[in-house]
């Protein structure tokens, strides 16, 4: 942007000498910001392909000293270990990620069929004191986990939800409520109400004009607040760790965590769970980049 | 002749408008209804998985209760409370979480403003460099806290190999009390960057054209332009991002527990980790609850500036 800017200002003037050395001093300039920025990617990227590249390395490549950057050997047996135990079953990560997706699924799912209402009635109706039951409920979000889960955990011993999906499922739900809402009323806001109105006039109830016509026009939108929701279950860790402990139950946060708690850690087994693990975040987070800012915010930023 | 045909068609509408009080109560009413049927179940869910759990901490921050000694617990008042506010070792955590807090927070947001900066001036490959930038912060911070835990381990991590190839000396990062909160910081700042810049860029991007172009035609300097036209229009958001991320430093557990455990020492140990340790390890839950109850009260402060600075921006 301010780039084409300069350009203007470089050609807008008449006289024959400023404008050069202006534009010399431009392209200088921008070739040390280029410079600047391929650093800072470099920097950004690095622990990223670092950790891509440790997965497919041999044992000994991944502890070799000095690190070796291209000449290593490609291997795929790590991948193979986080899935298959040595024994030839399934491994418990595996299973965990199996965990991980029932848990984020269904309670995305519930969220959502909580959350898309109350953002709709929200959004069309007049509600008693609108702005702080709003406020109220996003700031439910902003609580600490680690203080939440110690009531939640002697709430849970008296239920006997500890170490079951049900207790991870109630509480992921729990948590991505305030975000669906929020996130949804911005996509309702958009939908006009006059359309509704319409409707009703045609001799529609007002749940029928909600289900027919602003309905089918939110599908975008509740799809995209719902990959931000199963994002944030998938990669939840407080409450997964202090709630549950039996590998049958197990999402794959902890599981993943687990694997460095012996004395001689597998970074390569490591590494390739966690690329297993990430991989499907960043594929859904480039499906909603466009709502990114929204998503990222809790709903609350919207450009 | 032609009469009756607008007659019959004024009919019908006629009768439509006859009978709006009917619908329009029975409307109003399914209204008031359909609100509450809608949001009910959300708020219902949100009572007693947040505001209950908390209501019932605040309670135990009252009495003595252990979750493994079981037993009734008693009233002890504020003892709690005095005994936390007064302890020596609550200090240093409160400290070690601000320097923390505020260390990995402006990091992010200088790191992160220039290189929005740097991007919106490009005309060329914006989309991807933003892409490529925003990779960090979508991953679970268990991953980032494994990753870096591995990169910088002292004998075979990738840093100090880098290091020793460039003739500089290997450095224990967190093993060593001082480079242990400054490794924190620089993981946290790495994940997070994205996020401002992510901000900044949507800010900086939103700035119309034409004062930039009315501030050339005067001859304005860079500076003068940045300072005066940039800055003041895209600080609202940026504030709204300082003040996001800081509730998130201050709430961060998983990166402390997977790097660092709280260690070497307790050189580590944020506020929302040692409330971890008094509450699962020391497993005294009415100090613990004591505790949480300070700390959520810390995070409405914060919750409520951010409200409120949300609010100016969108009133705006």
């Amino acid at each position: 942007m301010a780039v084409s800017v300069d350009e203007a200002a470089s050609t807008g003037p008449v006289r024959d000498r400023t404008p050069r050395a202006r534009r010399f001093g431009g392209r200088g300039r921008s070739v040390l910001e280029v410079a600047l920025l391929t650093v800072l990617a470099v920097v950004m990227l690095f622990p990223v392909l670092w950790m891509i590249e440790t997965s497919i390395k041999e044992n000994r490549d991944v502890y070799a000293i000095p690190a070796k950057f291209f000449d290593f050997k490609v291997t795929l047996d790590h991948f193979k270990d986080v899935f298959f135990s040595s024994g030839g079953g399934r491994s418990s990560l595996s299973v965990s990620f199996l965990n991980s997706v029932v848990v984020a699924g269904i309670s995305t799912v519930l969220a959502t069929v909580l959350g898309v209402p109350a953002a709709w009635a929200y959004s069309r109706f007049a509600v008693k004191a609108k702005k702080d039951q709003l406020f109220f409920i996003l700031s439910t979000r902003f609580m600490p986990p680690v203080v939440v889960v110690i009531p939640i955990f002697l709430m849970y011993r008296q239920l006997g939800l500890i170490d079951t999906k049900l207790g991870l499922i109630l509480i992921y739900t729990a948590f991505n409520v305030p975000f669906t809402i929020w996130m949804m009323k911005g996509f309702v806001d958009e939908v006009p109400a006059e359309y509704e109105d319409a409707a009703m006039l045609d001799g529609y109830t007002r749940l029928q004009a909600f289900r027919r016509f602003t309905l089918p026009l939110l599908l975008p939108g509740i799809a995209a607040t719902a990959v931000f929701a199963l994002i944030f279950s998938w990669n939840e860790f407080v409450f997964a760790i202090f709630l549950t402990s039996g590998d049958s139950v197990r999402t794959a946060p902890p599981a993943i965590a687990g694997l460095i708690g012996g004395t001689t850690v597998d970074w390569g087994l490591v590494a390739a769970a966690s690329v297993v693990f990430a991989l499907p975040v960043l594929v859904f987070a480039y499906l909603v980049r466009k709502h990114l800012i929204a998503g990222v915010t809790l709903g609350a930023v919207r450009r | 002749m032609s009469d009756p045909v607008p007659l019959t068609t004024d009919h019908p509408g006629q009768v439509a408008s006859a009978t709006p009080p009917e619908p329009g109560w029975s409307r109003r009413l399914s209204d008031r209804w359909l609100t509450v049927a809608f949001i009910s179940p959300a708020l219902l869910l949100l009572l007693a998985m947040s505001v209950f759990p908390l209501l019932w901490a605040l309670y135990l921050s009252f009495t003595d209760y252990s979750a493994t000694r079981g037993g009734s617990a008693h009233f002890v008042w504020f003892e709690n409370y005095t005994a936390i506010l007064t302890s020596a070792q609550v200090h240093l955590r409160a400290f070690t979480t601000l320097i923390y807090v505020v260390g990995a927070v402006t990091l992010q947001t200088v790191l992160g403003f220039t290189i929005a900066y740097l991007i919106s001036r490009r005309t060329h490959g914006r989309g991807l460099l933003t892409t490529l930038f925003l990779v960090p912060m979508m991953l679970s911070p268990v991953v980032v806290g494994l990753f870096w835990r591995f990169m910088l381990d002292a004998q075979f991590g990738v840093i100090n190999s880098m290091l020793g190839s460039i003739g500089l000396g290997q450095v224990e990062w967190l093993t060593r009390q001082q480079t242990a909160l400054i490794s924190l910081i620089v993981v946290d700042t790495w994940q997070w960057t994205p996020f401002i810049m992510l901000i900044a860029l949507a800010g900086l991007t939103a700035v119309p054209k034409y004062l930039y172009e009315a501030a050339s035609i005067d001859r304005a300097s860079e500076w003068f332009r940045f300072r005066t036209i940039t800055l003041p229009l895209v600080w609202p958001l940026l504030l709204i991002a300082v003040l996001f991320r800081a509730i998130e430093a201050f709430r961060l557990f998983e990166l402390v527990y997977i790097l660092t455990s709280g260690g070497p020492g307790v050189s580590t140990e944020t506020l929302s980790f040692h409330v971890y340790k008094v509450a699962f390890l020391g497993f005294n839950t009415g100090t613990a609850s004591a505790y949480g109850i300070l700390m959520v009260l810390i995070v409405i402060v914060l919750t409520q500036l951010y409200l409120r600075y949300l609010n100016k921006l969108k009133e705006d």
